[in-house]
């Protein structure tokens, strides 16, 4: 193959790793914007919607699309579930300090991890896509659930968009991350609204992982990588900004795409993972974000 | 909080030194070896301590420190054929040389940005052992070779792998640690860290430098840390790439709140106590992460101050 379909190609698979970081990372971006809590179990959440993908889809029979969009209904519902209990039982009790809650999701983290290797096991499982079909350019083909991945990642980005710039919800969710102690004197259920983003969040994450499984397997430790990049891409697109998230998604995951293609994976993760930080310790409010107050 | 009299704090350390010296030769093999090792890892914890209890900075990458002792002892013999001391002396100077560097750039932030910042040097750390594999050992690790460990005094030759020997110089790193963990706490800098730790602000209104004072905390805890991890490549054999991945930054901390943050012995206790838990526990089970877990979120819910914490609030309010 010569270099222009190559660089085509790193594209493609550039962009359908924005698309899932993208989602990911929204889920973190909501979460820390609106509670101020750093959740370091966000990656957990994407493995078990991918764990749980693979369930459900085993458990349905038929055509492998049923079972695919009974996953992607089923997964993430369950997994917001779960979010909404250990918000209520941990995060709540700790008053959301942002430094113990921190302590709190790295142990919601191993007993997630530690619960997933015990009833899934260690293998590697794969989930079938629901529809197989390639399309065919004029120097590979491509597959086209891949495309459709962007696509649907696309979509949710623009109804969460619409949710929070346009819907009361939106607007609560927004009054609360600027000011909690005027929106609870306001009479919005401040408490309500931080059980409702943690399970939102950790929802999308597991929308996330349900699109990617199909291509990538489902893994006791997938929620690892994801964890890291989807960091990077809050950090980036600074804190709380949707814009800048999904501009940051984008980035990262083309220069992921293409550096990993041209170069070593773990060469391209060590660069980015060094560039980021430089970026929160000389410019901590991202590229995009504004000044905090 | 009372403040004991040095006769009374340095009697107690001392004594804590003496009884680990007298269990040496009634402990059964096993735990003879397991407490050599948790006294190591006990002097990690301890470097820990001196960020996270006295001056309030939460890291969440202390394993790259760690990591630095572990592979500048183990590859400067591995790789260079150096000699125990000189090893040694190289883990600390890796220690030395990159908290010094970390210090400089994690310290413009602060609160959660710390932690991050950390967090991400740390993973940094540990993608460059596995890209440099064909030095380091990437995950496989490497083994520091017997013959290598022996220390020369004269005609005097120690074997460091021998059992008793492995002991006595594990307690010997530890003692060094813990009275010096003492000194520093009960000077007038540790004074200082401590009123960092408080409030920042106004420990700067009154005229000390913070950041000069909060990088040369940095700078004594990683070297500490260095120490455990150079000391652990020489006396266990081993240098991996496991030591420096983020379960290892996330461990001290757990040893550390469990055993009680700014206690000079609750780093020891900390350790000693979740070593025991997750031995007698993996009779039962393999899932000791799932310990760790619960661990954590249990102490954070219920008992932040960790047990020496408690006691110390509760009944011996001049415990250092």
């Amino acid at each position: 193959m010569h270099f222009g379909p190559h660089l085509l190609l790193a594209t493609l698979e550039g962009l359908v790793t924005s698309a899932v970081l993208a989602l990911t990372a929204l889920g973190l971006s909501l979460v820390f914007g609106v509670m101020r809590v750093v959740n370091v179990a966000h990656g957990e959440f994407f493995m078990l919607g991918a764990v749980l993908a693979w369930a459900i889809s085993t458990a349905v029979s038929g055509h492998p699309a049923l079972g695919f969009l009974a996953a992607l209904v089923i997964a993430p519902l369950i997994v917001g579930a779960i979010a909404l209990v250990a918000e209520r039982l941990v995060l709540r009790r700790l008053n959301y300090n942002p430094e113990a809650t921190i302590v709190a999701t790295i142990g919601m983290l191993y007993i997630i991890q530690q619960l997933a290797l015990t009833f899934y096991g260690p293998e590697a499982r794969p989930v079938e896509p629901p529809f197989s079909y390639r399309i065919l350019l004029p120097w590979f083909g491509y597959s086209g659930y891949k495309l459709s991945i962007i696509a649907a990642s696309a979509l949710l980005l623009t109804a969460t968009w619409l949710v929070l710039t346009r819907t009361r919800i939106g607007l609560i969710m927004r009054a609360t991350q600027y000011d909690a102690e005027t929106a609870q004197a306001f009479g919005i259920p401040v408490g309500r609204v931080y059980g409702g983003v943690f399970a939102l969040g950790a929802m999308l994450a597991a929308i996330a992982a349900v699109l990617i499984v199909p291509i990538s397997q489902a893994h006791y430790l997938m929620g690892q990588d994801p964890l890291l990049l989807s960091f990077i891409v809050v950090i980036i697109g600074g804190l709380g900004s949707l814009r800048g998230t999904v501009v940051a998604a984008v980035l990262i995951g083309l220069s992921d795409g293409i550096i990993s293609m041209f170069f070593s994976p773990t060469l391209a993760k060590i660069i980015a993972t060094l560039v980021v930080a430089m970026v929160l310790v000389f410019r901590p409010q991202g590229l995009f974000g504004t000044a905090s107050r | 909080m009372s403040e004991a009299s040095p006769a009374k704090a340095y009697g107690l350390h001392l004594g804590v030194i003496a009884l680990l010296f007298g269990l040496s030769f009634v402990l059964p093999d096993y735990y003879h070896g397991l407490l050599a090792r948790i006294m190591v890892l006990a002097v990690f914890a301890m470097g820990y301590n001196m960020l996270f209890g006295y001056v309030g900075l939460l890291s969440l990458g202390h394993a790259m420190f760690f990591g630095a002792g572990l592979y500048g002892a183990g590859l400067a013999i591995i790789q260079l054929g150096w000699s125990v001391p000189a090893a040694f002396a190289a883990g600390l100077a890796c220690g030395v040389v990159l908290s010094a560097i970390i210090g400089l750039l994690a310290l413009r932030t602060t609160g959660v940005a710390f932690m991050i910042v950390t967090m991400m040097f740390a993973q940094v750390f540990y993608l460059l052992i596995l890209y440099f594999a064909a030095w380091t050992g990437g995950d496989q690790g490497q083994v520091v070779p017997q013959p290598a460990r022996v220390l020369t005094f004269g005609a005097t030759v120690l074997d460091l792998t021998n059992p008793t020997v492995r002991y006595m110089s594990a307690l010997a790193l530890f003692s060094v640690a813990l009275l010096i963990t003492l000194a520093i706490v009960r000077s007038r800098y540790g004074r200082v860290l401590v009123a960092i730790r408080e409030n920042e602000e106004r420990t700067k209104m009154l005229g000390f430098d913070t950041f000069s004072n909060k990088l040369s905390a940095v700078v004594i805890s990683g070297t500490i840390c260095a120490a455990s991890g150079a000391a652990y490549a020489l006396l266990f054999g081993y240098v991996g790439s496991s030591f420096a991945s983020v379960q290892y930054s996330i461990l001290p901390l757990l040893w550390v709140l469990l055993g009680g943050a700014a206690t000079t012995l609750g780093p020891l206790i900390g350790t000693l106590f979740m070593y025991y838990v997750i031995d007698i526990t993996s009779g039962y089970t393999s899932a000791y992460l799932l310990i760790v877990g619960v661990a954590l979120i249990l102490l954070v819910l219920f008992f932040p101050k960790g047990i020496l914490g408690t006691i110390r609030q509760r009944w011996l309010g001049w415990l250092p």
